[in-house]
């Protein structure tokens, strides 16, 4: 199989007045199409760090960055706009959906910006919607929904422009267990459909949903284990 | 991003803080009704004078006689009587510029009707007098020359006359006395209005110059005319026209060296024309104070919107994540920005009109709105928006997304 993202020796390095801080000290990982990787660590490990650059929201000092064999680390800033546009896909801790906005609309809302117009647009959101089993809420504002109701129209954001991956920081985060099963069996599915998933999280029991573990410490790779195997 | 979309956005953003939209939006409401409304005012004041030099005649020069002295006493302009009917023709013939030339006598008194009487003004003029002045008669004839020829009593009366003397019958053919000599209406002139002085132009009744010469003047000399109205060819034979009059009658009255002149020319037009020229300046500044409180106005605009761009921090980090460019942000707040100015410019252009209206119809001022400074208003404020909305706007686009989307 094919790598969707390459890292190689990734480091990034704030500055702050006269201190520097290495928050990734040079990591390096591949990740192939159709995998589901969960990556863990304690705050401060560098995980945010990595999922930032992952998600073109950030760039690295030094090391190279292949998304789906494009070399995303000499990139400017609309050239990035463009990639999470098309190539991602992004679902967050606190849903991140637009207050006062039809359910339809926020999933929408990655196509306006690919300037598709109103009929394709509204047709594939539908569509997405369909696919995280939320028929029927599409006029919804996102107050009227539960917050597991919320994380599926933000699940359905992220697919609804065919991305190449889906990045989902603490999906579960404020969801209670219950919902947080069903997230999670949701994106099983979605995997199992062939859709690449990194996933952040702290919580040991929803890392075990991905076949892939990546653990982060003081901003380095300890460990990178699949199916209980040690890579 | 399509525009369409851009608009969408906007205006879902401005439904849902109607109040505060509102409240932004009337500083430039208020700002664009003053602008309107003033420069109503002022174009207003300038129309009327515009008006009023068209009642004169236009391109008119005013001959008077000079002063005489008597027994050491000087009197004032106008009080010799040094102009003639001869003068006139020479005028007309031997000034190549001038166009038309009418010698009119002024006295007043006593006009009788029946058992009605009304003190008035009583000109006597020929018919270039009316032809000049651009002023017909509404009912019945015009004062021709063969009444002039042969000094015939008849009369025609300014519509004030007319109204105090007939009321709402019709004058035409009958008899009035005038220092109790009779005469026969031939004729009414149509309402001229108010003078630039502020006296009653219609207030006036015309007799032909000799019958005035002859019979109702105090002057022995019956060739004698109180003043010479002179219409130039063109306004830019104006000048050319006085210099020309100034040496013809220099000459016929034998004025040389050191001696004064005996009659003095009055450019009527150009007096009228720095009237106008200063209404227009005080229009202007009255525009511009006006617009000082769209300025202020503005302000209030770039204020709210560096508060949503605050607000919607997260917002623009989400729009940011899934693919929004520097650009699509930009615009969105600009259309924001320009969306309330042009929204607030319409309400203002609508508030404006109306109060022009209420002010001219309460305090009887003359008010008068153009086009031009109902687009001028309107192009205005969508300015105010892009200026005082470029500022919020590109705040929000150099937002960083990572910081944007952990705004709390």
């Amino acid at each position: 199989m094919s790598d969707v993202i390459s890292l190689t020796d990734i480091r990034r390095v704030f500055t702050m007045g006269d201190q520097q801080f290495e928050a990734l000290k040079g990591v390096s990982y591949n990740v192939a199409a159709g995998e589901f990787v969960a990556i863990m660590g304690a705050s401060g490990s560098g995980k945010s760090t990595c999922m930032n650059i992952l998600g073109c929201l950030d760039r690295p000092t030094s090391g190279q960055y292949l998304l789906d064999g494009l070399d995303v680390g000499t990139m400017g800033p609309n050239q990035l706009a463009d990639i999470r546009n098309k190539k991602l896909g992004f679902v967050f801790q606190g849903f991140n959906l637009l207050a006062r906005t039809p359910a339809v609309e926020n999933v929408e809302l990655p196509l306006v910006y690919a300037g598709i117009h109103a009929k394709e647009r509204r047709h594939k959101a539908l569509m997405a919607m369909e696919q995280v089993g939320l028929s029927g809420k599409e006029k919804n504002h996102s107050s009227q929904l539960s917050g597991g109701q919320q994380q599926r129209v933000a699940i359905a954001r992220a697919l609804v422009n065919n991305p190449a991956v889906i990045l989902a920081d603490e999906p579960t985060g404020n969801l209670d267990s219950a919902t947080s099963e069903e997230i999670m069996s949701l994106f099983m599915a979605l995997n199992k459909q062939g859709i690449t998933i990194i996933m952040v999280t702290h919580e040991h029991d929803v890392a075990a949903y991905a076949g892939r573990q990546i653990t982060f410490k003081d901003g380095k790779i300890i460990l990178d284990s699949k199916n209980g195997l040690t890579v | 991003m399509d525009f369409l979309q851009t608009l969408k956005i906007a205006l879902r953003a401005l439904r849902t803080n109607k109040m505060r939209s509102f409240l932004t939006m009337l500083g430039i409401i208020i700002g664009i009704a003053a602008v309107i409304a003033m420069m109503a005012v002022g174009s207003g004041a300038s129309y009327v004078i515009s008006q009023q030099i068209a009642s004169i005649g236009s391109n008119i020069i005013l001959v008077i006689p000079g002063s005489t002295t008597s027994g050491g006493l000087r009197t004032g302009s106008g009080g010799a009587q040094t102009l003639t009917s001869d003068d006139v023709k020479a005028i007309m013939n031997e000034c190549p510029s001038v166009g038309l030339a009418a010698g009119t006598v002024r006295t007043s008194g006593q006009v009788v009707y029946g058992n009605l009487n009304w003190s008035t003004v009583i000109m006597g003029g020929t018919p270039e007098l009316f032809e000049i002045r651009e002023w017909p008669v509404t009912a019945g004839r015009n004062i021709t020359q063969q009444d002039v020829d042969s000094a015939v009593k008849v009369c025609l009366l300014g519509q004030t006359v007319a109204d105090n003397l007939f009321g709402s019958a019709d004058p035409v053919g009958n008899i009035v006395r005038i220092k109790k000599i009779p005469f026969t209406v031939i004729g009414v002139l149509e309402r001229k209005g108010q003078s630039p002085q502020g006296t009653d132009q219609d207030d006036t009744l015309f007799v032909p110059l000799r019958t005035a010469q002859r019979n109702l003047s105090r002057s022995h000399h019956t060739n004698n005319v109180g003043a010479v109205i002179v219409k130039a060819k063109s306004e830019e034979l104006l000048g050319k026209a006085e210099e020309e009059i100034n040496s013809l009658l220099n000459q016929r009255h034998r004025i040389t060296g050191g001696k004064e002149p005996d009659f003095s020319t009055r450019n009527l037009s150009e007096i009228l024309a720095v009237a106008e020229k200063s209404a227009k300046a005080m229009s202007l500044l009255l525009g511009a104070v006006a617009s000082i409180s769209l300025i202020v106005g503005g302000i209030g605009i770039m204020n709210i919107m560096l508060v949503s761009v605050t607000e919607r921090t997260r917002e623009i980090g989400i729009r940011m994540a899934i693919g929004a460019k520097k650009n699509d942000i930009l615009m969105q707040f600009m259309t924001e920005a320009v969306l309330l100015t042009m929204l607030g410019g319409l309400i203002g252009i609508a508030l404006g009109t109306g109060g022009a209206t209420i002010v001219s119809s309460l305090l009887g001022w003359p008010t008068m709105i153009s086009i031009q400074s109902i687009s001028i208003a309107f192009v205005f404020s969508a300015a105010v928006g892009i200026f005082f909305g470029f500022y919020p706007a590109r705040k929000a686009a150099g937002l960083n997304p990572i910081d944007a989307l952990r705004y709390e």
